[in-house]
């Protein structure tokens, strides 16, 4: 054989599965990121008592992919001022970074781009906070003020609130004692519990943090429409800002995969340590765990059958169909390995269930938990007011910073109290648990209340303006 | 093969965007090409095994440092004042430095070249998996036969840290309280 190609085919069998899951990751992210968007848009229209989209397919099912050709049909609008190289270059940044980051990120324990590297969780940091930059320099290229403002903002509040939310992290990394993600998911199956029971304050400040490194609103001050127009997307148009915006949901899913592999127990499902006790025989237990993933789609998939027979038009009668007949189909995909498993089918088809079986039920139980976290981000963006610029700064520094250290102690003089106490391992670890979060919550009261002071005694003296108000 | 190749094109990025950023005469294109300095660097870094060197770089440099560059030209308008100071061949130190780093750079490559079952096509490495878990054996022998430089430059910066702040506060009260 030619050895060139001999060499391709050798590099082809080593890397199939990261290329497969690279492009992947590349080619539905966008779609995931149109679906929120409509999700996101449909959740608005429910806490308002509106309908939302409901045009373009039933219930607006179609939107996302009119919008996507809306946007990539717009003119190309580049300002002439602008700095030409910079301004094609910052979205393409924004959009990179969020999908590098992608992956390092476990969806399961057999969906995982890169091979599981050692510094997993601060590649998915490090790379996925690269998508600043873009921010920055897309402001800085517009050349226009509000522009400008936008990416001041969004530097600051990045640089504090990355701070707080990477020593959030550190509490949970201390707990697993790894920084390999699938070591993190380990951890929390030999601990039996989830860190977000072991160290809630620190869970708590990571979804404040990923907020506001996010840019969401209440933290959406980078794009604040009703002060600066769209903040550094400004002088954006078209499909340029199709990639900011791609860039910020991706964003979201990355901070949501971060917080579910952290606090949430990753891929694990609920109670993954139980097995079944007394009156409920073994087995019994993990096999209808299984049939959860195949029972959970096939409503949705009776749900969107009820709901075609009263569309108004024949077309998305059939359209619902199709839609019921899609969840039905990837029910049986989840469904067909577990009643294998389950009845202990041998032969080829039973040993393809086992091996298939984890990773299905893994990435089932991941994207659950992920889009939990992100249906928080969308209640919370449609409850809370926008903070002005110096209360956001004042949270950052004052409040969560101070706390995520303490709260580093705390959970540090809880392992402690665990490895050299003699202690009932449980019983040990939740009480210093309890007893580190009430420290710690103390501690932040205090801080705000000598705040709340030293912020009246300032304000009493001089009404001097906060330079950042702006 | 792959890790010569890989070498090769993180090594010329690096360089040619090195020299892009001392010429560029737009202070933020500068500080983009650093950018891409450090991130190829990085790179070379994870292709020589050193993960957590490559992740303390982009977290560090162009996650941290870079970004206060970049916040600090966009407040100051830093390329007015380039406008003066940018490089120039004429300038005999500017000459006088590329002749020797050139020199300097030809004479590596010319021994390089001579050495026994080495060259210029870097060898064959170890496989990722076969190299002990660089995270943890930094982590070891910072914590166990370094603790004492590890404190006290961390002590230093702390001190530093606290210093600037007191400096910045410093500055602001004084025209009020004279």
């Amino acid at each position: 054989m030619n050895p060139t190609l001999h060499g391709i085919l050798v590099f082809l069998e080593t890397w199939w599965v990261e290329l497969t899951s690279g492009i992947v990751i590349v080619a539905v992210v966008p779609l995931v990121a149109g679906y929120v968007v409509l999700v996101e848009r449909k959740l608005m229209a429910d806490m308002q008592a509106r309908l939302g989209p409901m045009r373009v397919g039933p219930h607006g099912l179609l939107q996302p992919i009119a919008d996507a050709v809306k946007l990539l049909i717009k003119e190309d609008i580049i300002p002439a001022e602008s700095d030409k190289l910079i301004f094609w270059l910052a979205p393409v940044i924004s959009m990179v970074a969020a999908l590098t980051s992608m992956g390092a990120i476990a969806f399961g324990p057999a969906f995982q781009v890169a091979r599981d590297i050692n510094i997993g969780i601060l590649f998915v940091l490090g790379v996925s906070s690269l998508g600043f930059l873009g921010i920055i320099l897309g402001g800085w290229a517009s050349n226009s003020h509000y522009s400008i403002i936008g990416a001041l903002r969004s530097t600051a509040q990045l640089v504090s609130y990355e701070t707080a939310g990477g020593l959030a992290i550190i509490s949970a990394l201390l707990l697993s004692g790894t920084l390999k993600i699938s070591g993190i998911v380990q951890a929390q199956y030999e601990q039996h519990v989830w860190f977000v029971f072991l160290a809630p304050v620190a869970a708590f400040i990571y979804l404040v943090a990923s907020i506001a490194e996010t840019n969401r609103a209440p933290f959406d001050l980078p794009e604040a429409e009703s002060e600066l127009v769209a903040g550094y997307m400004t002088e954006y148009s078209g499909f340029r800002w199709a990639l900011y915006f791609l860039g910020e949901y991706a964003n979201m899913i990355v901070v949501g995969s971060i917080a579910t592999t952290l606090f949430l127990g990753g891929w694990l499902r609920p109670f993954p340590n139980w097995k079944g006790s007394g009156l409920i025989p073994e087995g019994i237990v993990d096999a209808g765990w299984d049939l959860v993933p195949a029972a959970f789609l096939g409503l949705i998939g009776v749900y969107c059958l009820y709901r075609a027979g009263k569309q108004p038009a024949k077309a998305q009668t059939w359209f619902m169909w199709a839609v019921a007949l899609a969840c039905f189909v990837v029910a049986a995909l989840y469904a067909i390995p577990a009643l294998l498993f389950a009845m202990g089918i041998g032969g080829v088809a039973g040993s393809l269930s086992v091996a298939v079986l984890p990773g299905l039920n893994g990435a089932f139980w991941f994207l659950l938990k992920v889009s939990g976290y992100i249906y928080v981000f969308m209640w919370l963006r449609f409850t809370l007011p926008r903070y002005r610029f110096d209360q956001l700064m004042h949270l950052g520094w004052y409040i969560l910073i101070p706390l995520a250290i303490v709260n580093i102690f705390a959970v540090g003089v809880a392992m402690l109290v665990v490895a050299n106490a003699n202690w009932n391992h449980g019983l040990a670890l939740t009480l210093a648990t309890i007893l580190g979060t009430v420290v710690t919550l103390l501690f932040a009261a205090l801080l705000v209340r000598w705040h709340d002071r030293r912020t009246e005694s300032a304000s009493a003296a001089s009404m001097a303006p906060d330079s950042y108000a702006g | 093969m792959l890790d010569s190749i890989l070498f090769y094109f993180f090594a010329g990025v690096a360089v040619t965007s090195a020299a892009l950023m001392v010429t560029r005469r737009n202070a933020i294109h500068s500080a983009v090409f650093l950018i891409t300095t450090l991130l190829a660097t990085a790179g070379i870094f994870l292709q020589l095994g050193a993960e957590f060197l490559f992740i303390a770089q982009i977290i560090l440099y162009v996650g941290g440092i870079m970004v206060l560059f970049i916040f600090v030209i966009m407040l100051v308008r830093l390329d007015v004042a380039l406008q003066h100071i940018r490089f120039r061949m004429k300038n005999l130190v500017v000459t006088i430095v590329i002749a020797v780093l050139g020199a300097e750079a030809g004479a590596i490559i010319y021994y390089a070249r001579k050495l026994p079952g080495q060259g210029l096509f870097i060898q064959n490495m170890a496989p990722a998996e076969k190299l002990a878990p660089n995270s943890e054996r930094l982590a070891e022998s910072l914590f166990s036969g370094y603790l004492l430089p590890f404190e006290i430059a961390s002590v230093l910066l702390l001190v530093a840290m606290v210093g600037a702040v007191v400096m910045a506060k410093n500055k602001k009260r004084t025209p009020e309280e004279s």
